[in-house]
């Protein structure tokens, strides 16, 4: 049933007693306690929620548990980890991001480094083009402006 | 289950956060989980004064009294604190000012309210002399020990030396003999020339938590036993709870992780083990509610009412020379209505509110712009004084205005956990959040105004219609005129103007709906700019005047407020090479707009597309707030302030139906995405010898500064928000 694996380590869902409709948002949230991934709208018109799900960024408010089954999940817990390995320093999206000083109230910002890390192993090099695409998630405290300049310094040294 | 729910969560604290969290050195904010920890580590230190403790290994705690929500008030305020003090800032922790603590010792730190652009501008006083004072006593327990004169000693670096003999001593060593000493009466405080850290930009302190997705918000907190809250609030304000259908009722009891079902008046709880479990519970209940008289309202009926209210005298609040005379006789005369919507705040963390009652006592882990507000609302909510309740607060996922005097969420979970029994995390969904704010209240303004036959403004009258947010929380500013109650947050933009207008008369029409109304990100500073500013633009141009030069014209006054205001009208103009035209199909508006004590303008800078469509090409906005404290955080905040201001300008509107919000999330009402931001250039123009605010003064001038760039581009002034209703289209 839903047994995936999880910034590395096997979870299975249904042993845990978690139903196949649930978000794997919320999954992730009250019954793992990984609080990294954020709620926003539910909607997957946000992107607070995103995670990666076998290397794709997905709105994670909108994916349920019963899809996650022989998938390998990666939340901002473990993006580090899943990048660097077990050192688990900072990746270099998170890097500039702290170098950038991008986050204001940084709700959005697991989602939006989430996002960005995706772009990036897609496309080394992004156009301002490339990011307007990748990356609709939403900030309201507006970060946007430093986004855009991290992830152009990351591929700018990559 | 709850056997593998532990052990999987502490399974996963070990491999991501926890590993990562380590890459934090040197600043930590504390959050309630280390709070235990915290407190211990500040055992041993010696309290020299509210704000500062010092361990005797020569760590500096500093407390924070104030919220955090990504204004870097966690950096920007210890550092008024450590400029004083001298002490190594790379060494700085931070500590959680407590509100137990802050009632128990009669207000010891002054105030946790962080609204109204006041966290700098409003502290820095007590923080500097708080610093200050300290390094006094500092000095003089060691000049003691060393029995030589404290004026031949120095300190820095959180290190006190004495030149002559060549001693020195940690700030530690001392700490204990210094808080034993009287504290000094009177401290001289630096020059701002002599600012080492004030007004540089060292890292934001909260900044490494949240590149690693550390819990650390509202939402995130866990408490033993906990269970969750999903609400349904009566759609239409004001109305109540009426029946739950009894098999819908029974169906949802039996739903997986639900608990309960709790009737609570205006809205209705399902209680479950997991949010998302209970949010789908609330959704099974079919409701039936008592709207009571309001049900018919609408955005129509609202603006109809609002335009009959500015279609007569309403209440004075200002007047200066004899306007009606005047623009009787006047060669040029201008008239214009315009109107702002209700706005939403829609921070992406949606309200939410733990709470636990227990022996009496009340404790709440809250995202909240005001410990004291939250503080009360969970007095009142249980029936316990103030001092029976403890705040700790998280970080904010967005503030904006909606998390300050307006409580509603800290409220519910404290009514919701004494029926539980037990510790509650109640979570608005982002529905509940849109459709139950404390909106921007809705606004229409008429506006007059006249020149003389040399073009120049002799007569400005703004009578604005607008409901007041001050009567629910602060009903003793509110004035009685003869020709009724207004509120004086009405009429800004019109009865504080630094222009130099002979014949001037701002009223407001206190105008009460049943829309709840609220202090949204730069409140009445958020519309009125537009119905003063734009006006300006309007009757210059009936001139053929230069906006620029129009308003300059008017600020020539040699007090302070005109310097200032002529000063940053100045600097944007110049950001903006004002005097160079634009190249072919490009057009540029301007605003002035002071507010929270500091000063700002705006150019933004469009093109006209060979479709028809708009390209807001670049945004520049300076400010002179005085002084500044932390420039980058404050150039953040003016990135911030464009984005939050052309969303509202291009999209932003909450619409009335059937007396409930129309609008339920980010698919109905809009928000800006990265691909629509312009270039921002943000402009720091401190002139000195005050303190202004910095989180809403670049909203003011924005708004305006757009639709005078498209007035300038289609000689069609919008004086209708949001543009997206006008018809204007953007690339």
């Amino acid at each position: 049933m839903a047994v995936c694996e999880i910034n590395g380590r096997r979870v299975d869902f249904t042993a845990l007693g978690v139903e196949g409709e649930m978000p794997l948002l919320w999954a992730l949230r009250d019954e793992l306690d990984l609080k990294g991934t954020k709620y926003g709208c539910g909607i997957a018109q946000c992107g607070a929620c995103t995670v990666h799900v076998d290397g794709e960024a997905v709105r994670s408010c909108a994916f349920p548990v019963a899809a996650c089954g022989g998938k390998k999940i990666v939340t901002i817990e473990g993006l580090a980890t899943s990048v660097n390995g077990a050192a688990s320093k900072l990746t270099r999206i998170q890097a500039a991001w702290v170098k950038h000083q991008v986050p204001q109230c940084g709700y959005c910002q697991s989602g939006m480094i989430m996002a960005a890390e995706k772009l990036l192993r897609d496309k080394p090099k992004p156009t301002d083009a490339d990011i307007d695409a990748a990356m609709s998630n939403i900030c309201r405290c507006s970060t946007y402006v430093r986004v855009r300049a991290a992830i152009h310094d990351v591929a700018k040294s990559a | 289950m709850m056997k593998h729910h532990t052990l999987s969560r502490r399974e996963f604290l070990q491999s991501g956060a926890a590993a990562t969290a380590g890459l934090a050195v040197g600043f930590h904010l504390p959050t309630s989980q280390a709070q235990v920890a915290k407190s211990a580590s500040m055992a041993g230190s010696a309290e020299i004064n509210a704000w500062i403790h010092i361990t005797p290994d020569n760590r500096v705690i500093l407390k924070f009294a104030r919220s955090e929500m990504g204004q870097g008030a966690s950096t920007a305020l210890p550092m008024l604190i450590a400029e004083e003090l001298e002490c190594d800032w790379s060494k700085v922790e931070l500590s959680e000012a407590m509100y137990s603590e802050h009632i128990k010792r009669n207000r010891l730190y002054v105030t946790t309210a962080t609204g109204g652009s006041r966290g700098t501008r409003d502290s820095q006083s007590y923080l500097r002399t708080a610093g200050a004072t300290a390094r006094v006593m500092l000095i003089e327990a060691a000049a003691k020990q060393w029995g030589v004169a404290a004026g031949e000693c120095s300190a820095a670096n959180s290190m006190i030396t004495h030149a002559a003999s060549g001693r020195s001593a940690t700030f530690g060593s001392v700490a204990v003999a210094a808080s034993q000493l009287k504290a000094p009466e009177k401290v001289a405080l630096k020059e701002p020339k002599q600012w080492k850290l004030l007004g540089t930009a060292p890292p934001r302190v909260d900044i490494p938590d949240k590149v690693i997705g550390k819990p650390m918000y509202g939402i995130d907190v866990v408490r033993p036993n906990m269970v969750h809250a999903a609400i349904a609030q009566c759609p239409v304000f004001r109305g109540k709870l009426k029946s739950i259908d009894a098999t819908s009722l029974a169906a949802v009891k039996k739903m997986k992780g639900v608990s309960d079902v709790l009737e609570m008046g205006e809205y209705v709880a399902v209680i479950g083990n997991n949010w998302w479990r209970c949010h789908q519970g609330i959704k099974a209940l079919k409701l039936e509610w008592d709207v009571g008289a309001n049900g018919n309202v609408s955005s129509a009926s609202i603006k109809k009412y609002l335009q009959d209210g500015a279609s007569k005298p309403a209440g004075v609040a200002k007047t200066v020379g004899d306007f009606d005379t005047v623009y009787a006789a006047a060669p040029i005369i201008h008239e214009a209505e315009y109107y702002a919507p209700y706005l939403d705040h829609a921070p992406l963390e949606p309200m939410n509110c733990t709470a636990e009652v227990k022996d009496g006592m009340v404790t709440i882990w809250v995202p909240t712009q005001s410990a004291e507000g939250s503080a009360a609302a969970a007095a009142r909510a249980a029936g316990v004084a103030p001092d029976k309740v403890e705040v700790f607060r998280q970080q904010l996922g967005g503030g904006f205005g909606r998390r300050g005097g307006f409580q509603d969420f800290t409220r519910q979970a404290v009514e919701l956990a004494m029926k539980v029994g037990k510790p509650v995390k109640l979570l608005w969904s982002r529905e509940e959040d849109i459709q139950h704010g404390h909106y921007r209240p809705a606004t229409v303004a008429r506006v007059q105004g006249a020149l003389d036959k040399d073009g120049k403004l002799v007569a400005l009258m703004g009578r604005v219609a607008v409901q007041s947010i001050l009567e629910r929380v602060r009903p003793e500013a509110l004035k009685k005129t003869p020709q009724g109650t207004l509120d004086p947050q009405g009429t800004v933009s019109f009865d504080d103007s630094a222009y130099a207008i002979a014949n001037l008369r701002a009223e407001h029409f206190y105008a009460t709906t049943h829309v709840p109304v609220g202090f949204w990100r730069a409140v009445a500073h958020a519309q009125n700019p537009v119905f003063r500013e734009c006006f300006l633009d309007e009757i210059a141009a009936k001139a053929k005047r230069d906006p620029y030069a129009f308003r300059r014209e008017m600020l020539m006054g040699t007090d302070d407020t005109s310097r200032r205001e002529r000063g940053i009208l100045d600097a944007v103009a110049k950001a903006a090479d004002w005097s160079k035209p634009l190249p072919i199909n490009q057009f540029r508006g301007i605003a002035l707009q002071d507010s929270y004590g500091s000063h700002a303008a705006s150019v933004v800078e469009i093109e006209k597309r060979a479709d028809g469509k708009l390209k807001i090409k670049r945004v520049i906005i300076a400010v002179d707030p005085g002084h500044v404290a932390h420039a980058d955080a404050a150039r953040a905040q003016i990135e911030g302030c464009v984005i939050y201001g052309l969303t509202a300008a291009l999209y932003g509107e909450i619409t009335i139906k059937d007396g409930r919000v129309e609008q339920s999330n980010f698919n109905d009402y809009r928000m800006m995405k990265i691909g629509e931001t312009p270039e921002v250039v943000a402009v720091l123009a401190p002139s000195g010898g005050f303190w202004g605010g910095m989180g809403e003064p670049p909203m003011a001038p924005l708004a305006p500064a757009l639709l005078n760039a498209i007035f300038a581009a289609t000689g069609v002034m919008h004086r209708s928000l949001p543009l997206s209703r006008e018809g204007v289209t953007f690339a």
